[in-house]
């Protein structure tokens, strides 16, 4: 049995729901407003009437720039968020009505590899573990296993996390997301800051967990090319609004355009040049 | 179809003792973080403890300045007095604090999210850093009073140590309820909320006379302290080390009773401000 082979920790409620149901949800965001008063809020959309559905075992892309609302609507079917409007499905589980059983059933994965610094590898991974059940005695051999198959080296599992890399950092991150074995895997921009090597091998590691563990993946990333070489289909995410999602091809063949840039350009009406200056107006939810 | 009963009974019961033993497993995760992490900043609790005995000294020292500018009374006993008081405020501030730490540490650590998605209650999470609070307060408390105790050569050959402990021990479960309420402020307020912790501790104290009797309060602090557990906790271990009496059912019943309902209180509020964190997106990283 590979080290990647494991049983889910639960299944989802219906056999025949999908991995991701998600239906016109809603997040805004209220902000101070200095141009309307010293105590003046507006309320900013995050997310508007976004819907869609990933089946089980697929690999889904979003693309976005900053500020988009990916991180939102991961954060969102992570339970870290209430909507403000709509719905979201994970294997059957309402996400914010029973979000207990939606939390068995994920893992997430930022782009800050966020551990207790003075802990090591080790213990952090058994800290989080422990979260979900895992005793001493189980995650002895596991952790080993999944820090061994990520390409962390064995002598520095003992170490603090602050001595090690941003790259070895995401290696434990990643790690931590497989270790309780989830069924669907939010991937929020894993491999933003990584050397060209550290984000190839997690790339190839990505690949490989959804070849052996059969888990259903959300890759949220501003990395046209990772979103091309990873996923089955690919969203757009512009100022919270989901413009499309489909295939890589079909995205090209309907902006008539010859890359997914060109296609991810034509869809949005900017281009990345813009995004500083406009970011300057708008909130950040990345 | 008794069978049948009988069965889905069995298999409600496994369900039920899964989830007993998910839950025990994820606090015992919250302990054994906090051993860690103590470890790992051992050298800190050292100098934070020589600053809590120096913080002591100052207040202990106020008996045998009366003494001699000219004022009548029981050294041993006013020092004992002030040492307790000062135990117990340095007991409350580090229950306080890995309580409120539990949020405050991990959102500047960034692990808060990992935390809060976690399919584990809130009242075991919680719960984890207040067993590791009581356990690591009363090992500091017993060492400060006995390091005070031994600078000033205290005479406590009468003291009932054990009903002192045991008294400290029943008040910390209201201590944990008051300490849950606390913990909601870095969640409302990422960069003040943990600093407003102090200011509870320090406002249950000024009403609970923990450097003099509550007779002295006007009426309405009075008032005041009759619902605050630091109020017969003092009182209770002062009977205790200064009187040698047992654990008194008088001390005793009023912080069950204000431990019974901190606790449900405290979750309660926790999850109102989790609510407030999740519809705000407060939950982030800071710092």
């Amino acid at each position: 049995m590979s080290n990647l082979e494991v049983v889910p920790l639960a299944v989802g409620r219906s056999t025949g729901a999908p991995a991701v149901e998600v239906s016109k949800l809603r997040k805004e965001f209220r902000r101070r407003d200095r141009k309307a008063g010293r105590f003046a809020r507006r309320r900013v959309p995050a997310l508007e009437d976004v819907t869609f559905t990933i089946a089980r075992g697929e690999c889904v892309a979003v693309l976005g720039q900053n500020g988009s609302g990916k991180s939102t609507l991961v954060r969102l079917l992570s339970t870290l968020l209430l909507a403000d409007g709509g719905a979201a499905h994970v294997f059957g589980h309402d996400v914010f009505a029973e979000p207990k059983p939606v939390q068995r059933l994920i893992a997430r994965v930022s782009v800050e590899a966020s551990f207790f610094k003075k802990m090591s590898s080790a213990e952090n991974l058994g800290y989080a573990a422990r979260f979900y059940g895992m005793t001493a005695r189980e995650t002895r051999d596991r952790i080993p296993e999944i820090l061994e198959r990520v390409g962390f080296p064995s002598d520095r599992r003992g170490e603090p996390m602050e001595h090690l890399s941003r790259g070895m950092q995401q290696k434990v991150a990643l790690a931590r997301g497989l270790l309780t074995s989830p069924v669907l895997l939010l991937l929020d921009e894993p491999t933003t800051g990584l050397d060209p090597r550290s984000k190839l091998e997690v790339q190839d590691f990505i690949r490989e967990v959804r070849r052996v563990h059969d888990a259903t993946i959300l890759l949220c990333t501003h990395d046209l090319a990772e979103a091309e070489a990873l996923a089955e289909r690919i969203g757009i995410l512009d100022r919270g609004r989901l413009l499309a999602l489909e295939p890589a091809a079909d995205l090209k063949r309907r902006y008539r355009a010859a890359t997914l840039e060109e296609a991810f350009f034509a869809a949005t009406g900017r281009t990345f040049e813009d995004e500083a200056d406009e970011d300057d107006d708008r909130e950040v939810f990345a | 179809m008794r069978a049948i009963a009988l069965k889905r009974r069995e298999s409600q019961a496994e369900a039920w003792h899964s989830h007993i033993a998910h839950e025990l497993i994820g606090l015992g995760g919250v302990v054994e973080r906090n051993v860690y992490l103590t470890r790992r900043y051992i050298w800190w609790d050292l100098a934070f403890f020589l600053w809590t005995v120096a913080n002591t000294l100052t207040i202990v020292f106020i008996a045998k300045g009366i003494k001699a500018t000219g004022g009548q009374i029981d050294v041993n006993r006013a020092t004992t007095t002030l040492l307790i008081g000062a135990v117990v405020w340095a007991y409350l501030g580090i229950i306080f604090e890995f309580i409120t730490e539990t949020v405050a540490w991990e959102r500047w650590e960034g692990t808060i999210e990992y935390t809060f998605m976690a399919p584990l209650s809130r009242a075991m999470h919680l719960g984890g850093s207040g067993l590791f609070a009581v356990l690591y307060g009363l090992v500091r408390a017993v060492l400060l009073f006995a390091v005070v105790a031994v600078f000033f050569s205290l005479s406590l050959g009468q003291a009932n140590f054990a009903a002192a402990l045991i008294v400290l021990a029943v008040a910390s479960v209201s201590f944990f309820g008051i300490g849950m309420m606390t913990a909601v402020l870095p969640l409302i307020s990422p960069e003040k909320g943990a600093q407003l912790g102090f200011v509870a501790q320090g406002l249950l104290l000024v009403v609970s006379g923990v450097y003099y009797p509550v007779s002295v309060l006007p009426a309405w602090m009075e008032w005041i302290s009759k619902i605050s557990p630091a109020t017969y906790a003092l009182r209770g271990i002062r009977h205790s080390i200064l009187d040698g009496t047992g654990v008194t059912w008088v001390d005793v019943w009023p912080l069950l009773v204000i431990g019974t309902a901190c606790i449900p209180l405290g979750l309660w509020i926790f999850s109102l401000g989790e609510t407030y964190a999740k519809r705000h997106g407060k939950l982030k990283r800071s710092g």
